[in-house]
């Protein structure tokens, strides 16, 4: 497998305090990279550098071998790397279809508005939005909002995809049918890079796993190795208060 | 816009083919062919009985469409308030009525080149202020207007404060001062058409959609791939072409241009009560509460009551759209009729 994403020695602070410091790590082609960490550890940061929010104080970010740090993030979108907010963010009086739309137009494909509708289609059956196609996005339900999250970052058809928390604020039953979607993501070849808190998903969807802690790489390894790592269960319920595993905060 | 009418043809097919597929196209859209009978409608009634005043009213009607509609891809679309919209109106109005009294250019080509310096310089300036968000970009509009005309006021070869008296000379050229007008009437109801006809191409083309998403949550437009400062820049730029000439062929009507009276605020702000007025992001709303904010301010200001008043009756129609209608006329349309939706764009 060969590299897709490389963060390289990335480096953000806002004001005085560091939330990433001198992190590296890299995606490969067509896997499930988790991220974990406890709250605070800069794991949002990272998304925000990496799909260009804001630039990186140090460190470089490449993509398929280009270096895209510190590009804004439309152009960073059109190179193929889509992400779904943690918090997410409806284009609330347009109808999912819409919202897929812009997805489907402005992404990697760049397509003309007649030739969206397909893909749109495409993209809301993987995530099983397709009969609310006509509902406007601020209508839907929590869950379906985070399904409509994804389902307009895959209508870009990206190579990459960023999901921030997306089983966050689901129930069980919601949480096993967005795994099945994020396996039915990856079985199309899309290489997925997901934080997540739900530590049950994360463990059995990632095939590798990165653990932030204080900004910096605490971790990184296969689910088990990390799961077994000292350093990493210190962190998790060591001398602060403990976190619970599975905790969805 | 009867019950008869068919579902409309989807409006993303844009067959790029023969001329004649593409007319048969345009003649499946309904909203189109809407647009084209206002257009109609507004060239003949006045022309029936030769009725000057029903011109002189349906005129006013037509500016105000042109600046309501054109206000509205900004405002509307990319949700970005203008509050210096005028600016492209009065400074139109000066390129043209220039090149027609001082260089003698014909009213057309006039106007057109004001169009289209105007939208030049909007594109400069948008590059710079639509960087700003919210009420610091609503002051900073305010501020291109009002710096526009402090220019204007010292420039002297406009004429300074005192502004441009058009020569009776520049009207032989249209067969006198009478048959112009009728000809100037004319031209506004196309340019107003044109701003019509170009609401709806916007808004349902990809351009549109961008803008429209940029609309919604900026930050997840660009997130999804909206180069969303080119966008905003072309949407401001795009948005002053019209009012320009619109603003060209009102004032070369009126015969006189001075700052006062080209870069009025107060004009700015009733163009955006119309819009709220008619629905905020409609061709149809910014039109319908254009045509009605302005008939209806045709009637205040002949009564003895209200002519004084009328500046107070739009802001109270402000308040009140925004506290309790804030989707305007169409939001209303739309709720009991939900299939015009699609209809009346």
């Amino acid at each position: 497998m060969t590299d897709l994403l490389e963060v390289a020695g990335v480096k953000k602070h806002f004001g005085g305090v560091t939330a990433v410091h001198d992190l590296s790590f890299t995606v490969r082609d067509g896997e499930i990279l988790g991220v974990i960490g406890p709250n605070g550890a800069g794991k949002s940061t990272v998304f925000n550098v990496i799909n260009g929010v804001y630039p990186p104080d140090e460190g470089r970010i490449v993509f398929k071998g280009q270096d895209i740090t510190g590009e804004p993030a439309y152009r960073v979108a059109r190179r193929g790397i889509a992400r779904a907010h943690q918090i997410v963010q409806p284009l609330a009086t347009m109808t999912v279809l819409e919202n897929c739309t812009v997805g489907a137009c402005f992404g990697r494909e760049n397509l003309p508005l007649a030739r969206a509708q397909e893909v749109v289609r495409e993209a809301a059956e993987i995530v099983g939005l397709t009969d609310r196609l006509d509902q406007l996005a601020g209508q839907l339900t929590t869950a379906g909002k985070k399904r409509l999250e994804l389902a307009r970052a895959l209508s870009a058809h990206p190579e990459l995809l960023l999901l921030d928390e997306v089983l966050a604020g689901l129930n069980p039953t919601e949480i096993e049918r967005m795994i099945a979607v994020i396996r039915r993501i990856r079985d199309r070849g899309i290489a997925i890079l997901m934080i997540e808190h739900v530590m049950r998903a994360i463990m059995s969807l990632s095939d590798r796993i990165v653990v932030l802690n204080l900004g910096g790489k605490l971790a990184e390894g296969t689910p088990q190795s990390v799961a077994r790592n000292p350093d990493v269960i210190a962190a998790y319920l060591g001398e602060a208060e403990p976190t619970p595993a599975g905790m969805v905060h | 816009m009867t019950a008869q009418e068919s579902s409309p043809a989807v409006e993303v097919a844009a067959p790029r083919s023969k001329a004649r597929e593409w007319f048969g196209a345009i003649l499946r859209q309904p909203f189109i062919c809407l647009i084209a009978l206002v257009g109609v409608a507004f060239a003949i009634l006045p022309l029936w009985d030769d009725n000057v005043q029903l011109r002189e009213s349906l005129l006013l009607a037509a500016v105000y469409i042109t600046l309501a509609s054109n206000l509205n891809i900004v405002l509307g679309y990319a949700g970005y308030v203008n509050f210096g919209n005028i600016v492209f109106f009065g400074l139109g109005g000066y390129v043209c009525i220039y090149l027609v009294n001082e260089w003698q250019w014909p009213l057309a080509a006039a106007a057109v080149t004001a169009g289209i310096s105007v939208s030049l310089l909007a594109l400069v300036f948008g590059l710079g202020i639509l960087r700003l968000r919210g009420a610091f970009f609503a002051l900073a509009t305010i501020g291109v207007n009002e710096a526009v005309k402090a220019f204007v006021a010292n420039f002297e070869p406009w004429g300074g404060a005192t502004g441009i008296y058009l020569s009776l000379d520049v009207y032989e050229p249209l067969g006198g001062p009478g048959q112009a007008l009728w000809i100037v009437y004319f031209l506004i109801v196309a340019v107003m058409a044109a701003s019509l006809f170009l609401s709806y191409a916007i808004k349902t083309s990809k351009f549109g959609l961008g803008l429209l998403a940029i609309g919604e949550n900026e930050d997840a437009a660009a997130v999804l791939g909206v180069n969303t400062p080119r966008y905003k820049a072309l949407a401001y730029s795009v948005s002053a072409f019209l009012p320009a000439i619109v603003g060209g062929l009102y004032f070369f009507k009126t015969g006189i241009i001075e700052p006062g009276g080209a870069f009025d605020l107060t004009r700015s702000i009733e163009a955006i009560v119309m819009v709220m007025l008619g629905g905020i992001g409609t061709v149809t709303g910014a039109a319908l509460g254009a045509f009605f904010y302005e008939e209806v301010r045709g009637v205040l200001l002949t009564t003895e009551v209200f002519s004084h008043f009328q500046l107070v009756i739009a802001g109270l129609l402000l308040l009140v759209i925004v506290l309790f209608a804030p989707a305007g006329l169409m939001g209303f349309v739309y709720k009991r009729w939900p299939r015009m939706r699609r209809l009346l764009q």
